[in-house]
């Protein structure tokens, strides 16, 4: 995103408005999914498999992206899937958020001896392939919404504990850290009002960055057969479903692939933006 | 001095230990910021804490509120042994001195109103209402001189002297007994120092305070302080009253400060040459044996340079730590003191 931020400059908050934008029209889209939608999601038409999308030879306005290979509308699919995708990646911005965050202030604040044991626990799990830990996890314990989650929320902590801490190293040397010390506040509660609110900007920028991968990640555990097993299928299911007639019916793939990278696309220049935003040498 | 000080330091030393470096060899190094210090301050008294920046006087002010950590020695405060205070007996305790710090720009939580910085004390000290803490708030806040409606506000529609009143009302608004207050001018314009050094001294009157009064502007803090003590890498070299210490300077460290102090009479000033001390502050890690002012001191003897000076009793509580200043060897101190200082 940077490249693209430099080949047009002064254009950042164009590019985060576009960013919320997206995020926006998507939540919108999940919410309102049974008032947008055409079609129900799960509604197998066995006369209408395969159809093409509206644009090519075959294809017909009553299924503007074409049908799967159960005949079911595909741009109701990928309404419907946002769902998923959104709800998984929002819990498990918050489940990792809150985690990471009290990891990284702990280890920041204290520092010492507590610092280095749980430095040694960030970088462990740094150093551990994500991918093989979630299979690993959700192939013994089974999948559904709230094991991806707490595993998706097991491969973002690391992100906001590092980020967290380091901005926590800094905040503790401040005058009015010394002054809410020497003033005689508990540290727990120090830490709740002083410290964490002066830590807020770098977590919601992680949080930001981290909502698309975790939206791209739960995409991946579904489409590798471990992700969330609903009656609405997610954008990685649909994926995993057209994997079959990917020569014959490129788009079963190609729209919930699009949805994906929209979506990842919008967080990121989002997360993008608010970083520029709260850096104080680069925003305003 | 009938009555026990409020806070007293007994041969009080602050040591920071360096970390060694990665391929040197022998002990990391240790930095005595505070060295062997005695100061005792009277109940209502205000004690002005003076010296160069580096000299230690910051860090003897945290250690008197026991925020920097005290290596030797005691710390008395009000009849009571803190010095190995710890935990939920110190952070109680902490009621009772307050510190208020140089730059109100870092001194106060930027994403807090002013009325939860003002009743975080309160909420930590007392187990007083919401409504109860919303009046105190209030009151504290005209008492500093401020509007009471500033309480749903945020630090950065501050000005630096508003800023600092604020830290000022959130010092006292636990009515604690004694103030380190750190270089609390100096971040501050000329005309908006004189208006806080005024409200420093309503709010001793009215909240019956004990200021610690730390100030390198010696000038500054005459009017104001009771006594001065001027501190030299990390100890004391003068103590006296105000009066004291102004008229009749004993340590040529003091008389150096005096003299830098400029006039505000132009004709004056123009002519008046200003005394350098030579050099820089040495460094508090190895510091100069014997005296360590002589490598700057410009009537430095030979005795200097290997013995530490003891304080010594001029009458009148003042004392001085200086060989030449000693009453046996004030012939050797006969040149006039500015001429003394001259390069």
């Amino acid at each position: 995103m940077s490249v693209l931020r430099r080949l047009i400059p002064g254009k950042r908050d164009m590019l985060g408005t576009i960013g919320a934008g997206i995020l926006l029209f998507v939540a919108l889209g999940a919410v309102l999914a049974p008032m947008i939608a055409p079609y129900d999601p799960t509604a197998i038409s066995l006369l209408d498999r395969m159809q093409p999308p509206m644009w090519l030879e075959g294809g017909s306005l009553a299924h503007p992206l074409g049908t799967d290979n159960l005949g079911r509308d595909m741009l109701s699919r990928v309404i419907y899937g946002s769902r998923i995708s959104l709800a998984v990646g929002v819990a498990a911005v918050i489940v990792g958020a809150a985690i990471g965050s009290t990891i990284g202030i702990v280890a920041g604040y204290f520092g010492g001896w507590v610092d280095s044991i749980l430095s040694v626990v960030i970088n462990a799990q740094l150093s551990f392939p994500f991918i093989l830990l979630a299979i690993f996890i959700l192939s013994t314990f089974g999948g559904g919404f709230w094991p991806v989650v707490l595993v998706l929320a097991l491969g973002a902590w690391v992100n906001y504990a590092r980020v967290v801490r380091g901005t926590v190293m800094s905040v503790r040397t401040q005058d009015y850290v010394h002054a809410a010390i020497s003033v005689g506040v508990p540290t727990l509660r120090l830490l709740r009002t002083t410290v964490l609110p002066n830590t807020l900007s770098p977590i919601i920028v992680v949080a930001s960055f981290s909502m698309a991968q975790a939206i791209l990640a739960e995409a991946a555990l579904s489409f590798l057969g471990v992700g969330v097993d609903g009656a609405n299928p997610s954008w990685g299911v649909m994926l995993n479903d057209g994997r079959a007639y990917l020569q014959t019916a490129w788009w079963l793939t190609a729209m919930p692939g699009l949805a994906i990278a929209i979506t990842v696309l919008g967080g990121n220049l989002c997360g993008d933006w608010l970083q520029d935003r709260f850096n104080p040498r680069i925003g305003n | 001095m009938t009555h026990p000080p409020l806070v007293e330091a007994r041969n009080l030393s602050v040591e920071f230990h360096m970390r060694r470096g990665l391929f040197s060899r022998g002990p990391a190094p240790v930095v005595q910021a505070v060295r062997n210090m005695n100061l005792s301050i009277q109940r209502g008294e205000t004690l002005a804490l003076v010296g160069e920046s580096g000299c230690g006087k910051s860090t003897l002010g945290r250690a008197m509120i026991r925020t920097a950590p005290i290596a030797h020695g005691e710390l008395i405060f009000d009849g009571k042994d803190i010095t190995t205070l710890a935990g939920e007996t110190l952070r109680r305790a902490r009621s009772r001195f307050q510190m208020i710090f140089q730059d109100p720009y870092s001194s106060l939580n930027p994403k807090a109103r002013i009325f939860d910085t003002l009743a975080e004390p309160l909420r930590v000290h007392t187990s007083e209402s919401t409504a109860q803490i919303r009046t105190k708030v209030s009151e504290m806040l005209e008492a500093v001189g401020l509007d009471p409606t500033f309480a749903a506000r945020y630090p950065h529609e501050f000005s630096g002297g508003q800023r600092q009143r604020i830290a000022i009302a959130r010092a006292v608004i636990v009515q604690p007994d004694f103030i380190v207050a750190d270089e609390p001018l100096s971040a501050l314009d000329v005309s908006m120092q004189l208006q806080i050094l005024k409200l420093f001294d309503d709010l001793r009157d009215r909240f019956s305070l004990t200021y610690l009064f730390i100030s390198h502007d010696l000038a500054r803090v005459f009017s104001f302080a009771d006594r001065v003590a001027v501190m030299y890498l990390g100890k004391l070299v003068e103590i006296g009253t105000a009066a004291e210490i102004t008229t009749n300077p004993r340590h040529p460290y003091t008389k150096a400060l005096l003299a830098a102090a400029p006039s505000p009479d132009p004709t004056i000033e123009a002519d008046r040459e200003v005394p350098m001390l030579s050099g820089d502050i040495p460094s508090p890690a190895f510091p100069p044996p014997g005296c360590r002012f002589h490598t700057r001191c410009p009537i430095a003897m030979e005795m200097c340079k290997r013995i530490d000076p003891e304080m010594t009793h001029f009458g009148n509580s003042h004392m001085a730590a200086c060989h030449a200043a000693a009453p046996g060897l004030s012939h050797l101190n006969t040149p006039e003191p500015e001429k003394d200082l001259l390069p």
